[in-house]
């Protein structure tokens, strides 16, 4: 791997060398790096581009990284990688996408994940995008994620896009089953004239379900976001969905949250929040000695951690 | 040292101009200085102004003989002025350690930070990593106010109603730090308060009414009038 994609590697996954564990590493379009252990398969796809990732039961405190990099411009890939989380599971997955454009041309990435995760079993998903480069060709990422959640189940993920993505539809959909549990911690941040799109879609079909959906977003000088959720209690479960945005500059900011019982002891929350930084933050922190920028800075840093 | 001079400060309201400070003139050494009066009196605008919140109509503020009048809150908090606000902002994302560490210029180590949080009466390992937002109540937050001023160590830290919306616990632990800080005083402190018990620490009591300095002086001159002992104090009569 070149310097370039090692920087990415570092940007997504925190990779500065080869992980300890299963991983499969993608660079261009082609495999440069795959490991598997006794407890995790990686299999390649025979109908599409993309693989199986086949984690045995009982399975614990195991890792898998699969990243993603994309160096050359004007590449654009669809890759379909597919998860199955045996019962009793404890494993963590790092994802993510880095995307380094320096020429003319669109360079696109979109990822399909599909989780199926079985009884009791309890998985950290993490995933990152990131772009670098100086070209006038966009950075696109379309990640989608589908999570199939058993019975008892748990699902934590975080999703962070902090820097050089031009366009993003991020769509998630997920069914969680009785006494099962997904949590998703999702972090954006775009600038000059980026867009990002998210859309959340949990269903909750079992008694005792339960999703936090938590969105922190920042949209500075003429980026737009928009944000929709949609949370369906069909059980007796507890769902909440909360999205913050802070709105910087010329920037816009959309949230749509749809929620919809259809049992009685479905028990339903969402707040949302946009709003430019408040005034007596910046002073606050200006009495401690920073400036106005220095203030603006340390506030968007805290509220994206 | 701070010197205010002349120091008057004029606000708009429904289109008519009010004076909420008149031709006030402090010299304030490195003692615990209280500033009290009615509400209204413009006790919280002048801890403002002397922080640099707000601008004065008219009048200088000099710090160590340095005209500070026209420098901006930044400028003024590096030379050394620390204010603690009547009502603690939050933030969401960003830790009791981390606030810490801001207030102190560097980065601090947990030990420093717990040492710190210690002094004003918080079981500190239980703090450190904590939100400064909405699940802190009051209290707590006042606490971390004021260890944000303790870790900043400033020449001149001004606290502006401490005790507002803190419950009795709190305030006796209060009263405690302030007692502590009346010990080990470097710099000058000025606080606005209400309170007797604060009052009673301070070395100097300065009294405002609608704007002006009614009364200054030490607690033994100044905490008999306002308390109605000897001379009843007759601003405070008038306004209630």
């Amino acid at each position: 791997m070149d310097a370039i994609q090692q920087e990415l590697l570092t940007q997504v996954a925190g990779l500065h060398e080869v992980p300890e564990g299963a991983y499969n590493i993608r660079a261009n379009g082609e495999m440069a790096g795959r490991n598997t252990t006794a407890n995790i398969d990686i299999i390649t796809k025979k109908d599409r581009s993309g693989i199986d990732i086949k984690i045995k039961p009982g399975t614990k405190s195991e890792s898998v990284h699969i990243p993603v990099v994309l160096s050359k411009s004007g590449l654009k890939e669809s890759v379909y990688n597919d998860f199955f989380v045996g019962e009793d599971c404890d494993v963590t997955i790092i994802a993510g996408c880095g995307i380094h454009n320096s020429g003319a041309e669109a360079s696109e990435h979109s990822g399909v994940h599909r989780f199926f995760v079985e009884k009791n079993a309890k998985v950290r998903y993490v995933e990152k995008h990131y772009g670098s480069g100086d070209g006038s060709g966009e950075r696109v990422m379309n990640p989608t994620t589908e999570i199939h959640l058993a019975e008892g189940a748990s699902l934590e993920m975080e999703t962070v896009q902090i820097k050089g993505i031009d366009s993003t539809a991020r769509v998630t959909t997920a069914k969680v089953a009785e006494g099962a549990c997904l949590v998703i911690k999702e972090k954006i941040m775009t600038h000059g004239r980026q867009h990002a799109e998210t859309d959340f879609t949990v269903t909750m079909e079992g008694a005792d379900s339960s999703v936090n959906l938590i969105s922190r977003s920042v949209a500075k000088e003429h980026s737009t976001q928009l944000f929709r959720s949609r949370i369906i209690g069909n059980a007796s479960c507890h769902g909440h969905s909360e999205c913050d945005a802070i709105i910087m500059d010329e920037a816009g900011v959309s949230a749509i949250p749809e929620l919809t019982a259809n049992h009685i002891d479905a028990n339903l929350i969402h707040e949302a929040a946009i709003g430019k930084i408040a005034g007596e933050q910046l002073i606050k922190l200006m009495t401690l000695g920073l400036s106005e920028k220095e203030a603006e800075e340390q506030i968007v840093k805290g509220f994206l951690k | 040292m701070l010197e205010l001079k002349n120091i008057s400060f004029q606000a708009e309201d429904g289109g008519k101009e009010i004076e909420i400070l008149r031709n006030i003139n402090l010299t304030i050494e490195d003692r615990f200085v209280a500033v009290t009066g009615p509400n209204g009196s413009g006790k919280s605008t002048l801890a403002k102004i002397v922080a640099g919140i707000l601008t004065p109509t008219e009048g200088q503020i000099f710090l160590d003989g340095v005209d500070i009048t026209d420098k901006s809150i930044t400028e003024r908090a590096r030379m050394g002025i620390g204010f603690a606000f009547q009502q603690p902002v939050r933030f969401k994302g960003i830790t009791v350690k981390d606030m810490i560490s801001l207030a102190a210029g560097r980065d601090t180590a947990v030990s420093e930070v717990c040492a710190i949080l210690s002094e004003v009466g918080l079981c500190a390992r239980d703090y450190v990593n904590r939100e400064v937002n909405a699940s802190l109540s009051g209290g707590e937050l006042k606490r971390i106010e004021i260890a944000m001023i303790m870790a900043r160590k400033t020449k001149v830290s001004i606290f502006d109603e401490p005790e507002a919306g803190i419950d009795l616990w709190s305030f006796q632990n209060l009263i405690r730090v302030f007692e502590k800080m009346h010990e080990e005083i470097k710099g000058a402190i000025l606080i606005i308060s209400h309170q007797e018990r604060i009052l009673n620490i301070a070395d100097q009591i300065v009294l405002l009414a609608d704007g002006r300095i009614e009364k200054m002086g030490n607690r033994e001159e100044i905490m008999p009038a306002l308390l109605g002992i000897g001379q009843p104090c007759k601003t405070l009569t008038e306004k209630f």
